[in-house]
């Protein structure tokens, strides 16, 4: 790892990168997660971006297996956004909080406060106004909550009116909070004196500690927020990004004939005739889309091919797949890399390992090796 | 001079062809593209002898007549039909009709089963059966597997005269791999052997030991007929190798609808108006776009709309039906003014005998199978069903004149 020293004043992240993404499988089989495009863009970069907006200089991934070609790849993109990108390989998994012991001395270089967040979130980053929030109150960390429907499936955060968190309850029976812990922090590297090197939980080993000594805080979060680190939230998380793009006014969004709602398109993907496209759909380079499909809710990967009228809802698509004429694809269909699904099929809820040429129907949900 | 019967039946039968007997009366459902029984018609007048066709059954004639009509038209001979006043089986329309059938003084008749179809070899019957000097009946007989023969009638023959030494109808156990095609020739005098039948069964019908007949006039031809001539020398079999499957079940349309539009390859039309993959049969007052692609297997019947990207197979589409852009149809039955909506996958599943299996004929399986689901089968759409646009149909049976709103698979829609 290494270890140089580090101006005063550098704003440092850290991401909690980890392991295979099994997840993410199919897709995760042919790309690490982080490389993983979500609505056109590398998961990570999203993040990344996010964080060179809010003054960050020098991000640290926390890695728990080597990926070559993901640390060439990513350096390159991250070259152009002016952020010194370094790996920090766990030799074996050690959990939310032991990757910060690792980087400790990148960490505890200078006395800035500094970010940590979970690699599968998707919503508005609100760095910014993290830094701002967190350096009002003066305490050792501060973590992002959100608000979610069904708090009794989660851990929730109980806080007083100014943010401070007084205790985290696992899973209530009872309603008691609808705030659970968004995976984002900021932290004084005073914290890095509560976590040792050794596989360990930053929500079950340290931040209950922290809350009892009165050392942190909880900032809500604004707008969407989703961990996409399953096919169905990625599509659930890409519908809700979309959304909030429209609420930008952003410019990125695609509008022309037989596009429906809310639709990303790159400038080098084709679309045919007589194509219905969206709501909520998300198309790749390179991507070719032939006369007479119909596109919803779905994301559409680099250099795939959609054939003359198909129809998918709830679809991912891997990259340079092929999906033939006329055959209809739903309900969370995720294709690997470089598939092939034969003209005239249905594929209900399969998911399907990379390079494999289907022939027959999926009726049923069903994983296809 | 010959002449032929061919028995229909009536409204009570052909059940399992349901839910597309309750549209069109079976004997009349189209089969690439042509009603079932006109298929019947024309393997009679091309025998130039032939000079009469007379169909019995207990339709009304009303329900008849059209057709009827139709048929003399186009085919230059006498065609007629009469109803019986009540079912008779397949027996006793014949005999209540005996006069019909022996004016003129025909040398014999050919007999058809209105619900079989097949490549009637009827010359190669009538020769077979002219070299018998002593025959009343010669049955066109098949090869079945072990296993199926049990669901038809099953007859032993002597090796050298091939005359029939037993005959049973839907044997418990094994008999013989030969079995009934449900297609005859018959000389005048079978209607002896019938009226000794007839008399038997209302000497027992009215002394109480009957009581099984639904009428008194009721007679089987298998039972009252082919089992009393079996080993008296005067039932023979012509055993054939020529296409031939029964028309029971609806899934069985589909499969009869190939075999018939192979075996009227020439007569089709040669202008193509989509992307044609043979055999296909198109109405030339169906619209059809030039983007479709439509076959192999597929009547397309008249008035019916194809739109722009639809593709079809394995199907039949009936009168007026509409198929908006970009749908798929396959294995299915679409009903006469029936709808399917755009980018919609109206789907069933094949139910062809097994190609495997030399012999082997349609498994006319039961609709549930012994776990009360339904069986996997042809998708139906009754006439004027609509199935809304983006929705899959899969396996199911749609009864008439039903609106769909939303996706079915395995399910019998009321």
């Amino acid at each position: 790892m290494c270890g140089s020293d580090k101006k005063l004043g550098e704003i440092r992240a850290l991401i909690l990168v980890g392991g295979y993404g099994t997840r993410l499988r199919p897709l995760t089989l042919s790309r690490p997660k982080p490389l993983v495009e979500f609505a056109n863009k590398p998961i990570l970069l999203h993040q990344i971006e996010a964080l060179v907006e809010a003054g960050v200089t020098q991000v640290i991934l926390a890695v728990s297996y080597r990926a070559e070609d993901m640390e060439k790849e990513l350096t390159e993109q991250v070259s152009k956004l002016g952020v010194s990108l370094t790996f920090s390989h766990e030799t074996e998994p050690l959990g939310t909080a032991g990757p910060l012991a690792l980087a400790r001395e990148l960490l505890s270089a200078s006395p800035e406060p500094f970010f940590v967040l979970n690699s599968d979130v998707i919503c508005d980053f609100p760095f910014k106004e993290l830094a701002k929030f967190h350096r009002s109150h003066g305490k050792e960390g501060t973590i992002v909550v959100t608000k979610v429907e069904e708090p009794s499936k989660y851990g929730v955060v109980v806080y007083k009116e100014d943010g401070q968190i007084e205790s985290f309850v696992e899973k209530p029976q009872e309603f008691i909070s609808n705030k659970i812990n968004a995976g984002m922090y900021i932290l004084n590297p005073s914290v890095l004196s509560r976590i040792e090197l050794r596989p360990m939980s930053i929500e079950k080993e340290v931040f209950p500690f922290m809350a009892t000594d009165g050392q942190l805080f909880a900032m809500e979060l604004q707008g969407f927020w989703m961990d996409v680190g399953q096919p169905k939230d990625f599509l659930t998380g890409m519908c809700l990004y979309l959304t909030s793009l429209r609420q930008k006014n952003s410019n990125k969004l695609y509008d022309g004939p037989g596009v429906v709602g809310n639709v990303l398109i790159d400038p080098t993907a084709t679309i045919g005739k007589g194509c219905r496209i969206g709501p909520n759909v998300t198309i790749g380079p390179d991507v070719v889309i032939e006369d007479g499909a119909c596109i919803k809710r779905s994301t559409i990967l680099r250099g795939a091919c959609v054939r003359q009228h198909a129809w998918l809802d709830g679809c991912i698509v891997g990259w340079r797949s092929v999906v033939g004429r006329w055959v209809r694809m739903e309900n969370c269909t995720v294709l690997g890399e470089d598939v092939i699904v034969k003209d005239e099929l249905y594929v209900n809820g399969g998911q399907v390992l990379p390079h494999k040429s289907i022939a027959l129907s999926v009726p049923e949900p069903q994983i296809i090796m | 001079m010959l002449k032929a019967v061919i028995l229909i039946g009536g409204p009570q039968k052909g059940t399992r062809f349901r839910p597309l007997s309750l549209d069109t009366p079976k004997p009349l459902f189209p089969i690439a593209g042509f009603p079932l029984i006109q298929h019947h018609i024309e393997a009679c007048v091309k025998l130039e002898e032939c000079k009469e066709i007379l169909i019995i059954g207990s339709y009304t004639t009303n329900t008849m007549a059209q057709f009827v009509n139709d048929m003399q038209k186009e085919y230059h001979v006498i065609i007629r039909y009469l109803q019986e006043f009540t079912p008779l089986g397949t027996g006793g329309g014949l005999y209540h009709f005996r006069d019909q059938v022996r004016a003129g003084n025909p040398s014999a008749f050919f007999l058809l089963n209105g619900d079989v179809c097949a490549d009637f070899p009827l010359k190669e019957l009538w020769n077979f059966h002219a070299e018998k000097a002593n025959a009343l009946v010669t049955i066109m007989g098949t090869e079945a597997t072990r296993q199926q023969s049990v669901h038809y009638g099953c007859m032993v023959r002597e090796g050298s005269t091939k005359s029939v030494t037993h005959y049973v109808e839907k044997p418990n156990s094994y008999v013989s791999t030969l079995i009934n095609c449900g297609v005859y020739v018959c000389s005048l005098q079978v209607f002896h052997t019938m009226a000794d039948s007839f008399q038997k069964k209302q000497d027992g019908f009215y002394s109480g030991n009957g009581q099984t007949s639904p009428h008194p006039g009721y007679m089987s031809f298998e039972q009252d007929v082919l089992m009393q001539l079996a080993g008296t020398n005067k039932l023979y079999a012509m055993q054939v190798t020529n296409w031939w499957s029964q028309v029971k079940t609806a899934g069985s349309a589909i499969y009869a609808n190939r075999h018939y539009l192979e075996l009227h390859r020439d007569r089709m039309s040669k202008d193509k108006p989509c992307t044609i993959l043979p055999d296909v049969f198109v109405h030339p007052t169906a619209v059809v776009d030039s983007t479709a692609v439509i076959g192999p297997n597929v009547s397309i019947g008249a008035g019916v709309t194809i739109k722009a990207g639809v593709r079809i197979k394995e199907s039949i589409v009936l009168n007026n039906a509409t198929v908006h852009e970009h749908a798929l149809v396959m294995y299915s039955v679409v009903g006469q003014e029936a709808s399917v909506g755009e980018w919609s996958r109206v789907e069933g599943t094949p139910s062809d005998p097994d190609p495997n299996k030399p012999f082997a004929k349609m498994d006319n399986t039961p609709l549930f199978n012994t776990d009360g689901r339904l069986n996997p089968s042809i998708t139906i759409l009754g006439a004027g069903v609509v199935v809304p646009a983006e929705t899959i149909l899969l396996n199911s049976i749609v009864l008439p004149h039903k609106h769909l709103t939303r996706s079915f698979k395995h399910e019998i829609i009321l």
